[in-house]
């Protein structure tokens, strides 16, 4: 059984906006991330869970009961507000005691507690600062040992890395996952940048416009985006128009290609109107292997770790790539050839 | 040309200054002088005799318990609404918060002739009750009880706790409180640990100025309570006007100073927590329609209890003023007898001279608090300046003073202070509109420092590069920014002048009242049709102040009532 199940949910706001039928499932000790461009619904689907915001219709089952009617405080969830909410007149203690409190424990007991969830964060010894003079962070820890303390059934996190500078945040995108792994709690994670979502999550769950595009493993949907749009949103620029000749046989503006990651069910060739995806780590230098692309590079910068380039066909279509570091580039304006992977090449279905 | 910006500026900061000496600390002084020394002496036998006798312990205590009570009603009343305005947007939300203005420039004596008209013995209520269920004596007994005191107070303190605390509390982020529930607070617990601390210098800000108000409310208590209630001002003005015994008033209104600048000092460091930088969010993200039928209903529930509190007493001003009792028929005869001497007396000054009194102090107020107050403001406001017009910040309370002063003892203080030479003016028209420029300055400044604040630098930069000088600059570009605020600042003073009963019922001449006094002595004489006229003549200065207020209004740029 699940630990959290959403069945139906739907919700709709007086100017319009709506969220329709959305339903999905968290297994147990699973991190989950909602994963959408702004106004995609997704806090306002933490909210719905939350139980700070009431349903129109549908069901939150938590392992197995409807939670859909019990008021926020009484559902044993935590939430990680964006921007951390922590209360300005305590200081840290207040703050992360705050639920162990209402659980009416002890004194000793509690100190104990708070001490414990300082630790897992990496805060120990920070009882008593005042929470307005911590950097950001700080204050992000804070928060988090404040949700983690009282031991929530679910965690849920608004955005939790969206309020730090960058190289802090890629230092948490490690930590964060390490420490709830080792609180053992069932998370959701909200978040707009698709390179978080996946650092962070198990599992990965697209929204666009109040409905879930997809849901799966973060490899699943970078492999095989549900439509042309989620492609787009994960960043994946690189879509031709394309028609299925026959079996593993792709005709598109760049000449035939062949793929080897097959899902068609459709046996009845050839199919139109299509989209084919080729993910930037497809390419390959030089003219041997299959699927060779012969063009003009257009651009090229060096991102550290790799290279980043842009190629035009002969045709007009740019296509863009990902390749290793220790390769030899021709300059801007050279031209070049390169094969494609089989491997790294999805149909998609073109968007409604 | 920087000695001649400077020269400017000094003018600017001594006229005000020399106003507040002469105006305000000369006559406080007078009454300490009279009450500490009356013949010259030090003695203390005023004070000896105060505190020797049980009535004015009495007084005192009966002055602070029912301004305590009255700001503990206000405050539970009005916290329900404070709530809804910050944290819901409902239909008609804009037009309610307009209205919940109205009593910031309704007079006191109008608002005491209201609640008679609501709930006294001839009002709308008892007489609607005798008709209806066939009584021949009013059913309620409310004049001259401590109950419509209070009721009263709150009417005019209400919208102060809505405004004070509904603004800290609508910049206040609702995931605080929400975070609190998260951790398994419920509503009530949330409210208690989270948004109550968080909201405590709004709400104990607004509750002190309630406190302040209420300790020194004049008018109210002196009509409604009668001669069985009595606070401090109250018995300052009866000691001066039916005892003639000005030390022992000029000791009363010691211990009134001493109490209200007290009180003062406490707000002004309130004040200074409120501006605590909490992590204030925009109204937008803090505020949203209603959703659940218990929302509404809240919604709603509030509304209607703010709209009668605020309306009824009103409307039965008006519709008394157009009944007579006898008949119960609509009739206007109260509006033609102020028109008419009946009374063929050689004292009797014509209703109609006294709204023409009013209407001339309240003009020459209007001049006189405009051009101090806007030189005040350019004083306070010293952005870019150095040396001693870069600290001018110190005068800011100097300025906000007479505001915490009560009018009575300001009243006090002019007889005491400005009937002999050098600065004999007892005869002299000029002191009722000194005492209300007094009582209006504060209101200018704070309507005009904050656009004079919001001016950006550049501006006035751009204009000195361009070869302006400061008086230029001042005049042709902070003053058209600045001038509808200056309109706010003068319509309050306006509606201010017209309103003041507290002073003016000590130093206005007999021969020359204004339109608060001939109210009051219409009260005093017997009988349906002076009161009836009294009635009359509320709804006349009702009308005044109204339109004073809807001018308000419509000019204001931001939030007036901030102080």
């Amino acid at each position: 059984m699940p630990q959290l199940e959403l069945a139906q949910v739907r919700k709709s706001y007086p100017d319009g906006w709506t969220l329709q039928d959305v339903s999905f499932t968290v297994e147990k000790g699973e991190i989950a991330c909602l994963l959408g461009p702004s106004g995609c619904g997704k806090t306002t689907l933490l909210r719905l869970i939350a139980g700070l915001e009431p349903l129109d219709s549908g069901r939150v089952l938590v392992d197995g009961e409807d939670v859909s009617r019990v008021p926020p405080h009484l559902r044993g969830f935590g939430l990680m507000f964006q921007e951390y909410a922590l209360f300005p007149h305590k200081d840290v203690l207040g703050n992360v005691a705050f639920g162990l409190r209402i659980q009416g424990l002890g004194r000793e007991p509690l100190a104990a507690r708070v001490a414990e969830v300082l630790a897992l964060v990496g805060l120990a010894g920070f009882e008593h600062r005042d929470v307005n003079q911590l950097s950001g962070g700080e204050r992000q820890r804070v928060a988090l040992a404040r949700s983690l303390a009282p031991q929530p059934r679910l965690l849920m996190l608004d955005e939790p890395l969206g309020a730090l500078d960058r190289a802090l945040r890629e230092r948490l995108m490690d930590e964060l996952p390490a420490i709830l792994r080792r609180a053992g709690v069932t998370t959701i994670t909200v978040t707009h940048d698709q390179e978080e979502a996946f650092a962070l999550a198990d599992r990965v769950v697209l929204l666009r416009a109040g409905r879930v595009v997809q849901a799966g493993t973060p490899e699943e949907v970078y492999r095989r985006p549900a439509s042309a749009w989620a492609a787009r949103f994960l960043g994946l620029t690189n879509l031709l128009d394309a028609r299925v000749i026959e079996e593993r046989l792709v005709e598109t503006e760049i000449g035939r290609l062949e793929i080897r990651d097959w899902r068609l069910e459709h046996r009845q060739f050839p199919i139109s109107n299509l989209q084919l995806l080729i993910r930037p780590e497809a390419a390959r230098l030089g003219e041997s292997g299959p699927n060779l692309l012969r063009g003009v590079v257009t651009e090229h910068s060096f991102r550290g770790e790799r290279f980043r380039l842009s190629v035009r066909h002969a045709g007009g279509v740019e296509l863009t790539f990902n390749l290793p570091a220790s390769v030899e580039l021709p300059a801007v304006g050279e031209s070049i050839a390169i094969s494609l992977d089989p491997q790294a090449m999805a149909l998609l279905n073109p968007d409604d | 040309m920087q000695d001649a910006g400077r020269c400017l500026l000094l003018a600017s900061c001594l006229l005000p200054l020399v106003f507040l000496l002469l105006f305000y600390f000369y006559p406080l002084v007078s009454i300490l002088t009279l009450s500490f020394a009356p013949n010259g002496r030090l003695s203390l036998i005023p004070l000896e005799k105060l505190f020797g006798t049980p009535r004015y312990l009495q007084i005192l205590w009966f002055t602070t318990w029912q301004a305590a009570l009255s700001t503990l009603l206000t405050v539970g009343l009005a916290l329900p609404g404070a709530y809804l305005f910050a944290r819901y947007d409902f239909p008609g939300k804009s037009l309610i918060q307009a209205l919940t203005t109205i009593p910031f420039v309704l007079p006191t004596i109008v608002v005491a002739l209201a609640f008679t008209a609501l709930l006294g013995p001839r009002g709308l209520l008892n007489t609607g009750l005798m008709q209806l269920l066939g009584l021949d004596r009013p059913p309620l007994n409310l004049q001259h009880t401590l109950a419509i005191i209070l009721l009263a107070h709150v009417f005019y303190n209400y919208t102060l706790v809505l405004r004070i605390v509904g603004a800290y509390w609508a910049n206040l982020d609702p995931r605080l409180e929400e975070a609190a529930r998260m951790l398994g607070a419920n509503r009530w617990r949330a409210f208690r640990e989270v948004t109550l601390p968080l909201l405590a210098p709004a709400l104990s800000a607004a509750a002190l100025l309630v406190f302040i108000f209420c300790f020194t409310s004049f008018g109210v208590i002196l009509v409604l309570g009668g001669p069985r209630f009595a606070t401090l001002e109250v018995e300052i003005y009866r000691q001066t006007i039916h005892y003639l015994n000005l030390p022992l008033a000029a000791a009363l209104s010691v211990i009134q100073i001493l109490f209200t600048f007290a009180l003062m000092a406490v707000y002004t460091r309130l004040q200074a927590r409120v501006q605590r930088p909490l992590e204030l969010r925009s109204r937008q993200v803090t505020q949203r329609r209603p959703q659940r039928r218990r929302e509404w209903l809240l919604v709603w529930i509030n509304v209607g209890l703010m709209l009668a509190l605020l309306t009824t007493p009103l409307a039965a001003l008006v519709g008394r003023s157009l009944t007579l009792s006898a008949t119960g028929g609509v009739s206007l005869d109260f509006y033609r007898q102020l028109f008419r001497n009946t009374r063929d007396s050689a004292f009797y000054v014509p209703p109609l001279a006294a709204v023409r009194n009013s209407v001339g102090f309240a003009l020459a107020t209007v001049a006189l608090s405009v051009v101090l107050g806007l030189m005040a403001a350019a004083v306070l406001d010293n952005r870019g300046e150095t040396g001693f017009f870069g600290k001018t910040r110190f005068l800011d309370p100097l300025f906000m003073l007479p505001l915490g002063t009560s009018a009575v003892t300001l009243g006090l203080g002019y007889i005491v202070a400005l009937d002999e030479p050098p600065l004999n003016l007892r005869a002299s028209p000029l002191l009722v509109v000194l005492a209300h420029t007094l009582v209006a300055l504060p209101f200018v400044v704070r309507s005009v420092l904050p656009a004079l604040r919001a001016i950006h630098p550049h501006l006035r930069e751009a204009a000195r590069v361009l070869g302006a000088s400061p008086y230029r600059v001042w005049r042709e570009v902070d003053l058209p920014i600045v001038a509808r605020a200056v309109l706010v600042g003068a319509v309050f003073a306006f509606t201010i002048s017209m309103g003041e009963f507290g002073a003016t019922s000590l130093i206005a001449r007999p021969e020359r009242p204004t339109m608060p006094i001939a109210i009051y002595r219409f009260l005093g004489r017997p009988g349906a049709a002076n009161y009836g006229q009294a009635l009359a003549m509320s709804t006349l200065l009702m009308l005044v102040c109204t339109l004073g207020f809807i001018a308000i209004e419509r000019f204001r740029v931001g939030e007036v009532g901030e102080f």
